[in-house]
């Protein structure tokens, strides 16, 4: 049997940003019917080799051909995305780029023809009903975008492509914004359009998923092509050597000895009432050496948890325990002295001031303590000695104490406030979304960090969209969906898709609402 | 060929040195275009404008005297602009500290100066402070704009401190010139040099700037205002106290343009009137500006900007052109330090065509 034939082909691309190499002489064929899974950490160059195939970069090197109608492989001119999409190449980006106040029917023509056109429009929704059919991409094409769920955007994101005629779909990290079941999903529609005949590359940092959908899998590190396989002789292991390009230590959890209740939310409401991301009543708590995963699609109160536990915000009613004594008027300050370790979501925004040294960055939560200042002068060589030893501890690469934080990665940077808040010992740890963007390399380190702060008898609360990483993590699982937070139980009795139900806020069945 | 921008890691303080360098020399340049126009000829205009700013002894206390002002009002600006707090309204917190200067100094507490200066001082930083205290309070609050605030206060003050000195303030032997009554001779700063206008204003301002230059690198103060102008978010999540904070950055500004107007009163004028400043405030920001918001690179600054200035004066005694060209020195070279300063975030790099 022959193997079908070739859509796309990528020649030997190059791509340079100044002395950085993004992309170094990478070639890649994608055939008929195929999904092919292009892995590789952040930075790794997916996202530029991909952005060159659509047309958005230039390369400096290198050809990039798509078969045409005929059969005939035809180089597209560089740097032209109206080329590439009338050569049939469809993209979906990870951030969606609908029009939100237009219906999922006009956001597909959109670009293609007027849309004042009432004949047409009949025309076109005929069609993209009949693609509907097809691949399964089920979604109400009269509503408004804005009122449409991720996963339904995501849905007319790729419609739209289809609608265009695409041969070959790109799908930029399509599932860090879905739920499991959304996720699973996506991956019956993907595999029903290759059977059809569509070539799929997929973008993802997930092992999990590309070993589910993927027919071959491409590894890239540091721009360059680090290896190809098919997804029947790929392993998890395999591929992440290959992606971090040294063997992975995988971090193991054993079980923790948990003591008592060190804080308390008890019936916590914040936020206007009628908004997704309020807290409606919420009860929870948290015990010394026990780590706490806290799942939950974004948007649905993960930032007012946040938010209280980092000293930002105060609950409009109900009672905050520390040690069973209710804790009024919290402020970061104080729960920093009262024994809070405090990752935030956004290291970059919230966690480091870019322009003060690493040095500067570390000391800024106590930098008032006796330790750093005298009578309101900073002791700097306190801050350096500092500085030099969690540099050192926490292996935070930077050229020393005295560069300025925007300069370091952002797993550097989260290092930097894991030296900064796990070096006091802590007490209670929030760790909200603690491994987001990172690499593996960096991840395993991270979550060595916790689980050895957790051994130490502190008490956790990871807050993750990574279902993953709350597995490798958690003790206990928490569920938040709408505001409410629902006790789901230990780790070890539960899997994806009994959290993935509770994320999507249906009940749960064994245990009913604790209200 | 084509151009294109790197963003740099790091300006080195040659570099910034420069930036304001070439801005000053540019501005010059610049400016010799509309001499050249007035029939003069630039070089010797300059030279003129040289000996008139430092040419002797006489010239360079009229330049200090001149720059005193402009020291406290750059410094005023750059502690604020620092902590990314637009303060434009130096001007009015100036009038302020001198009417302050003037309620407590001209008679009605008898002190003597040992105590008269530091009351006087005290009086013209607290309200030059409240000025700006009350715009932050006001963006804290109700998120009003600081920029549109101080400014308008500027018309506001100078408004109110003429109905003063029309008014109940009003020197009843001034022989019906709208001034203020005087300041006793206890609450006026000593000459520096018999003869000579410079005075301990001068002192004032360079002690200011060392104290601003020690609160900026050794303080917490420093450490923490730095952190809130820079990345507010990250300073609020790291527990600094980030409303405080903006409140006493906008103290010390509005506490050190108030100086800026006792130091007018108290070094030169004797009295309050609506001439007391002719744009200090509004240079000040200049000289922040020109200094890299660098508080001794303020004291330099000022200097610069009060020999433009008073060189322009004594150019145009000699050449007929306008002294307004003072003017444009100083807002040209503002311009040139914002087209340089991008030069400390980019670096210019050729290249050509196939790497792009």
């Amino acid at each position: 049997m022959t193997d079908p034939a070739i859509l796309l082909s990528l020649d030997n691309i190059t791509k340079r940003f100044g002395a950085l190499v993004a992309n170094d002489a990478i070639s890649l064929d994608l055939r008929e019917s195929e999904i092919l899974a292009l892995l590789g950490e952040n930075g790794a160059g997916k996202t530029t080799l991909m952005n060159i195939l659509f047309g958005h970069y230039v390369q400096d090197e290198g050809l990039v051909r798509v078969r045409s109608n005929g059969g005939d492989m035809n180089s597209l001119p560089p740097g032209s995305p109206g080329a590439a999409l009338a050569a049939g190449v469809g993209m979906v980006h990870q951030h969606f780029t609908l029009a939100e106040n237009l219906s999922g029917l006009d956001n597909i023509r959109l670009g293609t023809e007027p849309l004042l056109s009432l004949g047409r429009r009949a025309m076109a929704r005929t069609r993209i009903k009949s693609i509907i059919a097809e691949s399964g991409l089920e979604v109400d094409l009269d509503r408004r975008v804005a009122d449409l769920t991720v996963g339904e955007k995501q849905r007319i994101e790729i419609l739209k492509a289809l609608y265009r005629d695409a041969r070959v779909l790109i799908l930029d990290e399509p599932t860090a914004v879905l739920t499991p079941q959304e996720a699973e999903g996506l991956f019956v529609v993907l595999r029903r359009l290759a059977a059809n005949g569509l070539g799929v590359i997929f973008i993802s940092h997930k092992l999990g998923e590309v070993l589910a959908v993927s027919h071959r899998i491409m590894v890239l590190r540091g721009g360059k092509k680090a290896g190809e396989l098919t997804a029947a002789q790929a392993d998890r292991r395999a591929i992440a050597d290959l992606m971090v390009g040294k063997a992975v230590a995988e971090v193991t959890r054993t079980p923790g000895s948990i003591g008592k209740a060190l804080l308390e939310f008890d019936n916590v409401c914040l936020g206007k009432p009628s908004t997704r991301t309020a807290l409606r009543q919420v009860s929870f708590k948290l015990r010394a050496g026990e780590i706490v995963g806290l799942a939950g699609i974004s948007g649905n109160g993960q930032t007012a948890i946040a938010a209280l536990l980092s000293g930002l915000a105060v609950p409009d009613s109900g009672t905050l325990r520390l040690d069973g004594q209710p804790m009024t008027r919290t402020s970061p300050r104080r729960l920093v002295e009262a024994g809070f370790a405090r990752m935030p979501e956004d290291r970059q925004h919230d966690g480091v001031v870019g322009t003060m040294s690493v040095a500067e960055n570390i000391a800024i939560e106590d930098v008032r303590s006796p330790e750093l200042s005298h009578f309101g002068f900073l002791n700097r060589n306190a801050m350096q000695t500092r500085a030099q030893s969690a540099i050192a501890a926490y292996d935070v690469r930077c050229p020393g104490p005295d560069a300025e934080a925007r300069l370091l990665s952002g797993g550097n940077v989260q290092k930097l406030i894991l030296a900064r808040v796990l070096e006091r010992e802590p007490r209670i740890i929030l760790a909200n979304q603690p491994t987001r963007g990172l690499d593996i390399g960096a991840q395993a380190e991270v979550h060595r960090r916790i689980l050895a702060a957790r051994d130490r008898g502190a008490a956790v609360l990871v807050i993750s969209e990574d279902l993953d990483e709350l597995f490798a993590l958690a003790d206990r699982f928490l569920v938040i969906h709408a505001g409410e937070v629902v006790e789901a139980g230990p780790a070890d009795a539960l899997d994806r898709a009994t959290i993935g139900l509770l994320m999507a806020g249906q009940s749960h069945t064994t245990e009913p609402l604790a209200q | 060929m084509s151009l294109r921008l790197d963003p740099r890691e790091h300006a080195p303080l040659f570099l910034r040195l420069l930036v304001s360098l070439v801005a000053g020399l540019a501005a010059l340049l610049l400016v010799a275009i509309p001499v050249m126009a007035a029939g003069a000829n630039p070089f010797e205009a300059y030279l003129l404008m040289a000996q008139g700013a430092f040419g002797s002894m006489f010239a360079l206390s009229e330049t200090l005297n001149r720059a005193t002002p402009l020291i406290l009002t750059g410094l005023a600006a750059a502690v604020a602009f620092r902590a990314r707090l637009w303060n434009i309204g130096a001007e009015g917190q100036l009038y302020m500290g001198a009417l302050a200067a003037v309620m407590v100094g001209s008679g009605f507490l008898q002190l003597p100066a040992p105590l008269a200066i530091p009351a006087i001082m005290l009086a013209g930083f607290l309200a030059g402070g409240l000025m700006m205290v009350i715009p932050a309070m006001l963006k804290q609050r109700f998120g009003a704009d600081e920029v549109v605030i101080t400014l308008l206060l500027n018309f506001v003050v100078i408004l109110f401190i003429q109905m003063l000195i029309e008014g109940p303030l009003k020197d009843p032997l001034a022989m019906g010139w709208p001034q203020s009554v005087p300041l006793v001779a206890e609450a006026r700063f000593d000459k520096l040099i018999p003869r000579l206008r410079m005075h301990w204003g001068l002192i004032v301002g360079l002690v200011a700037a060392l104290i601003l230059w020690l609160m900026v690198k050794r303080t917490v103060l420093g450490f923490e205002i730095k952190a809130v102008g820079e990345n507010k978010a990250a300073a609020r999540f790291a527990g600094i106290p980030v409303d405080a904070t903006m409140l006493k950055v906008a103290l010390i500004s509005g506490g050190l343009a108030g100086l800026a107007g006792v130091s007018e009163v108290a070094g030169v004028k004797g009295y309050l009137s609506a001439d007391l400043s002719p744009g200090f405030g509004y240079s000040g920001i200049v000289v922040a500006m020109l200094a890299g918001l660098s508080p001794i690179g303020s004291v330099l600054a000022a200097i610069f900007i009060a020999a433009v200035f008073v060189g322009a004066d004594s150019m145009s005694r000699a050449t007929g052109i306008s002294n307004y060209l003072a003017d444009l020195v100083v807002a040209l070279s503002l311009l040139c330090v914002l087209v340089g300063s991008f030069f400390l975030r980019f670096r210019l790099r050729w290249q050509s065509r196939q790497e792009a």
